[in-house]
C-alpha cells in the first residue's frame, strides 16, 4: 500500500508541477532559513569538551571593590578572573585531580630557519597541568613539571602545526627556540586542539582560534609578562614595578580545576571559601563571601556566549517559518480542493475515508521530505553568505550531520502538520457532489 | 460599497481568509521589528566618529631582545613614517581606537570622598595626535612634542590630558566645563583638560560612553605599539606598503604587525550589526515575497471555487470592474484584519525582545508604516487574480458543474 500512495502522490504532485514547486520552494525557504539560525545557535552552544564537561570548573573567588559589585548588570557576580596571589595561592590545594592557572600572553617568536622571519603570536602562560586537564594529547615528548611552573623554566609546548611550521614536522622535543630572545627548549609537541567555544577563556572572542603556543607560568614572573586578554582593576594603588603589580589587587587569571566527585567538588569549596575567609582577616576581600566554582556549560551560560542577536535571528527564523507553514496550508488547500472531483469518483469506488486521509498525507510527507532536501541545499547556501558576512566565524557556519537529520525530520513533521486540515478537508468530500456530469 | 455582502460572504468560507489574516499579522510583526532592529543597527555604524577614518592606517610594531628601546624607537619611527610623502601626520598610541581593544580609566571632579568617577577609553598618544586622528579640537591647545613623556613603569601619574566635550560634560553634568579644567585620577593626582575635542569615538563600539574618549602625551614602557598614520585624501593605499617598509628598515629587532585600514578596523568592530542588519534584511525580503506570493495563491483559489457564482454576477449584469473591486475589497478586508491582530502581535514580539534582550522599544510610528507596506502588498498581490476573474466570461452561468 505504501508504494502505491507514493507511486499516486508522485503523479499527483507531478500533474501541476507549478504547484508543487511553489510549495516546495516555500517550505525549503522556511527550513533553510530556519536551520542556518539553528546551526549557529547550536555550535555556538556546542559543548566544547563532551567527556569531561561536568568535572571541569572555572573558579572565581570576589576579591572586587568593598564599594560596588564587579558588574553592576550582574550583582551577584564575582570578576571573570583571579589575582596572581589568588591564583598562585590556589594552586597550594591538592583536592583537585588537576588544576591550572593561566593566561594569554603576546610573544615573539625567532624561528631558527633563516627563510621564516620573527613573528608575534598569541602564546598561553599556564601550568603543566593545562594539557591532562583539558586531555590534549601530545604526540611527542610531555607537559613540563609543576617544578618547572614554580621556578620559570624556559620550557615550552608547541602544537603539530607550530611545529610543522617551526620545525618541519620532525620530533622537536630538545630543540630550542628562541622566544622574546630567550633560549626555551621544546619538551613537547600536542596535536592541534582549538575548541569550539573557547570556554577555558572566553574574555578576547569566545570563538576565538586557541593559542599553539604554551610556557610555564613561572616564566611570566622572570620575564615580566603582563596579560594579553583582560586586566581589570579596581583599587586605588600605586604600582610602580611588575613586583607590585603580582601583589596588586588587578584580576588578570583564569583558574580552572578538575573535580571528578561531588565530594572533591564540596571539599574543594570548602578549601577556597578558607582561603578567602583567611584572606579576609588580612584585610583583603571586602565584599560578601562568593566563591565560585562553575562547570563548563554553566560558565558558558553565565559568560553569555551565545550572543542575543542569535537568539533573535532564531526567534524570527522560527516566525518566519510559521508564516511558510501558513502559506502552506493555503496552497495544500487550494490545490487539494481542486482534485475534489477525482477524489469524489474514488470515495464512491470505495475509497474509504481514512484511506484518502493516508493518500492525501503521503503526498504531503513527500512535498515536505522534497522542502526537506531543497531547504538543506539553501541552509548551505545561508551559511555560505553568513561566512562571508562574519570573517573569522566560518567554523560556526558549516551544517552538521545532526542537523542534516533534523532538518529533513522537523521538514517532513512540520509539513505533515500543515497538511492535516487541508487533507481533512478534502477527505470530507462528499462524493454524490462530483458523479453527476 | 458592498462591504456588508462581501463580509458575510467571507464568513461563510472562513478558512482561506482566516490564514492569510494570520499570515499578514505575523509578517506584520516580523517585518516591523526586523526594520526597527535594522535601522537601529545602520545608525550604529554610520554615526560619524570625529575621526578621518578613512585615510588612516594603523601598525602595530613588536621589540623584542633587551636592548630595545621603545623610547628611542618611537621617535625615530614617527619621523621616518612623517618623511613619506603624502603622509598627513603619525602619533604613536598604545591602541587604536574603534578597534574593540582598549585602556579604561575612571577620572573624577573633586579628591572628595563619594566624588563620582566618570570611564572613558584613554589613549596614550604621541605630540601630533590631534592631526593624525582627524580629530577637530573645539577649544584649549593641542600636544606638543614637550608635552611627550617616556615613563619607566605604568604608574606614573599624568598630568596634563586632551578630552571629548562628551566627557567633560560627563563629569560637570551642569555644563560650562572647557580647558583648564582640572580633575583627579584615583590616587588624588590633579590633571589639567589642556584641550577640549568636539566629537571622537573611543575603543569598545557597543559601549554605550563611546564618546567618552582622554588622551594623554605619553608613550608607554611596552615592547608593543601603534602608530597611527594619517594620508591625505586618496593616498592611504599607496602609503600603505611605504609604512611597513619604512618601519623594518628604520629598526629590525622588532615585528610590524597588523598592518591595516582604519576604515577595516571599524568595519571588524562592527561586523555583528552589520551582519544582523543584512541577514534580517534578508528575511524580509525573503518575508515578502513568500507572503506576496500567498496571497496570490490563496485568491487564485477562490477565483476558481468561485468561477460559477462569478459568471452568473456577471451574467445578471455586474462589470467587469464591480469583479474586479470586489476582490479587491474582499482582500482589503482581509488584510485589515490582519494588520489589526498584526499590530498587537508586533508589540508583543517588541515586548519579548526588549525584556529578554534589553534591545530598545519600538517606535510607534513603525507600526502604521508597516501597515500600509502591507496594504499595498495585498492590493498588488490580488490585483492578478481579480483581473483573471474578470475576464470569466458570463456563459459560465449557463453550465452546470
Amino acid at each position: 500500500m505504501f508504494s502505491y500512495y507514493l507511486r499516486l502522490a508522485g503523479r499527483s504532485l507531478l500533474a501541476t508541477p507549478a504547484m508543487t514547486s511553489l510549495m516546495v520552494a516555500t517550505i525549503a525557504l522556511g527550513i533553510g532559513i530556519f536551520m542556518a539560525a539553528v546551526t549557529i545557535y547550536y555550535l555556538m552552544g556546542n559543548d566544547p569538551i563532551p567527556h569531561k564537561s561536568d568535572v571541569l570548573y572555572a573558579v572565581q573567588l570576589d576579591s572586587w571593590d568593598p564599594a560596588q559589585p564587579y558588574r553592576e548588570d550582574l550583582p551577584e557576580q564575582a570578576p571573570w578572573e583571579l589575582t596572581y596571589r589568588d591564583a598562585m595561592a590556589l594552586r597550594e590545594s591538592d583536592i583537585p585531580l588537576r588544576h591550572a592557572a593561566m593566561h594569554k600572553v603576546s610573544l615573539v617568536i625567532q624561528p631558527a630557519r633563516e627563510d621564516l622571519k620573527p613573528f608575534q603570536t598569541e602564546a598561553r602562560l599556564t601550568d603543566g597541568d593545562f594539557f591532562g586537564l583539558f586531555d590534549i594529547p601530545f604526540i611527542y615528548g610531555s607537559a613540563w613539571t609543576r617544578e618547572a611552573d614554580e621556578t620559570g623554566q624556559r620550557l615550552v609546548v608547541i602544537s603539530a602545526s607550530t611545529n610543522d611550521q617551526l620545525f618541519g614536522d620532525a620530533d622537536s622535543t630538545g630543540r630550542i627556540l628562541r622566544i622574546n630572545d630567550e633560549d626555551f627548549t621544546v619538551v613537547g609537541v600536542t596535536e592541534d586542539w582549538s575548541p569550539v567555544p573557547k570556554f577555558y577563556d572566553v574574555n578576547n572572542g569566545a570563538f576565538d582560534e586557541s593559542e599553539q603556543i604554551f610556557i610555564p607560568s613561572g616564566v611570566g614572573r622572570e620575564l615580566e609578562l603582563f596579560s594579553s586578554g583582560n586586566t581589570n582593576c579596581w583599587k586605588d594603588e600605586d604600582i610602580n614595578s611588575f613586583e607590585e603589580f603580582l601583589g596588586s589587587e588587578c584580576a588578570w587569571w583564569q583558574y580552572w580545576v578538575e573535580l571528578p566527585t561531588q565530594a572533591q567538588r564540596d571539599a574543594y569549596q570548602a578549601f577556597v571559601d578558607a582561603y578567602v575567609g583567611e584572606q579576609k582577616s588580612l584585610g583583603r576581600f571586602g565584599r560578601p563571601l562568593n566563591n565560585r566554582i562553575t562547570p563548563v556549560h554553566e560558565w558558558l551560560e553565565v559568560r553569555q556566549v551565545v550572543r542575543d542577536d542569535n537568539k533573535v535571528l532564531i526567534g524570527i527564523a522560527f516566525l518566519f517559518l510559521v508564516v511558510c507553514l501558513f502559506n502552506i496550508v493555503g496552497l495544500m488547500l487550494s490545490k487539494f480542493l481542486g482534485k475534489a472531483p477525482q477524489i469524489g469518483i474514488r470515495r464512491a469506488l470505495g475509497a474509504s475515508r481514512g484511506a484518502v486521509f493516508r493518500q492525501q498525507l503521503m503526498e504531503v510527507g513527500t512535498l515536505g521530505a522534497a522542502g526537506g532536501v531543497a531547504g538543506l541545499g539553501l541552509a548551505w547556501l545561508a551559511l555560505k553568505g553568513i561566512q562571508v558576512l562574519f570573517p573569522g566565524f566560518e567554523h560556526l557556519a558549516r551544517l552538521d550531520p545532526t542537523l542534516v537529520g533534523i532538518a529533513i525530520a522537523s521538514s517532513v513533521l512540520t509539513t505533515i502538520a500543515a497538511g492535516l486540515y487541508p487533507a481533512w478537508r478534502v477527505c470530507r468530500v462528499p462524493p454524490g457532489a462530483y458523479l453527476r456530469l | 460599497m458592498e462591504f456588508g455582502p462581501i463580509w458575510r460572504a467571507a464568513l461563510r468560507n472562513k478558512t482561506g481568509p482566516v490564514l492569510m489574516a494570520l499570515q499578514i499579522a505575523l509578517t506584520l510583526a516580523v517585518i516591523v521589528n526586523a526594520v526597527f532592529i535594522i535601522t537601529q543597527r545602520i545608525d550604529n555604524i554610520t554615526r560619524p566618529t570625529g575621526m578621518d577614518v578613512e585615510n588612516i592606517v594603523t601598525v602595530q610594531s613588536f621589540g623584542f631582545g633587551d636592548d630595545f628601546s621603545l623610547a628611542q624607537s618611537v621617535d625615530e619611527d614617527i619621523a621616518a613614517l612623517q618623511a613619506i610623502p603624502g603622509v598627513v601626520a603619525v602619533t604613536s598610541s598604545q591602541h587604536v581606537p574603534l578597534s574593540g581593544s582598549g585602556w579604561g580609566t575612571q577620572l573624577k571632579t573633586s579628591t572628595e570622598a563619594g566624588a563620582a568617577e566618570v570611564s572613558g577609553a584613554q589613549y596614550f598618544v604621541n605630540a601630533d595626535a590631534l592631526d593624525a586622528l582627524g580629530v577637530q579640537l573645539e577649544s584649549g591647545r593641542a600636544f606638543t612634542p614637550e608635552d611627550v613623556d617616556f615613563p619607566e613603569h605604568y604608574g606614573v601619574p599624568i598630568s596634563q590630558i586632551i578630552v571629548t566635550r562628551a566627557y567633560l560634560d560627563a563629569l560637570f553634568p551642569d555644563g560650562g566645563a572647557t580647558a583648564g579644567a582640572t580633575l583627579y585620577d584615583n590616587l588624588g593626582n590633579p590633571i589639567t583638560v589642556i584641550g577640549v575635542l568636539e566629537q571622537m569615538h573611543g575603543a569598545w563600539v557597543g559601549w554605550d560612553e563611546l564618546e567618552n574618549v582622554l588622551l594623554a602625551p605619553r608613550v608607554m614602557p611596552a615592547k608593543s605599539i601603534y602608530y597611527i598614520v594619517r594620508a591625505e585624501p586618496g593616498q592611504r593605499d599607496r602609503v600603505m606598503p611605504q609604512v611597513e617598509e619604512t618601519l623594518l628598515a628604520t629598526n629590525d629587532r622588532r615585528v610590524v604587525k597588523s598592518l591595516r585600514t582604519h576604515s577595516e578596523i571599524k568595519d571588524s568592530s562592527y561586523m555583528g550589526d552589520r551582519g544582523m542588519a543584512v541577514l534580517l534584511a534578508v528575511v524580509v525580503g525573503l518575508m515578502v515575497v513568500v507572503t506576496g506570493v500567498g496571497i496570490v495563491g490563496l485568491a487564485s483559489f477562490a477565483v476558481r471555487q468561485r468561477i460559477k457564482q462569478i459568471g452568473t454576477r456577471r451574467a445578471v449584469g455586474a462589470r467587469r470592474r464591480d469583479i474586479v473591486r470586489y476582490f479587491l475589497v474582499e482582500n482589503f478586508m482581509t488584510t485589515t484584519v490582519g494588520v489589526g491582530l498584526g499590530a498587537v502581535l508586533t508589540l508583543a514580539v517588541n515586548y519579548w525582545m526588549v525584556v529578554s534582550f534589553e534591545l530598545e522599544r519600538l517606535d510607534p510610528l513603525y507600526v502604521p508604516a508597516g501597515i500600509l507596506a502591507l496594504w499595498l502588498l495585498g492590493i498588488l498581490a490580488v490585483a492578478g487574480p481579480a483581473k483573471k476573474a474578470a475576464s470569466i466570461s458570463p456563459a459560465i452561468a449557463t453550465r452546470t458543474v
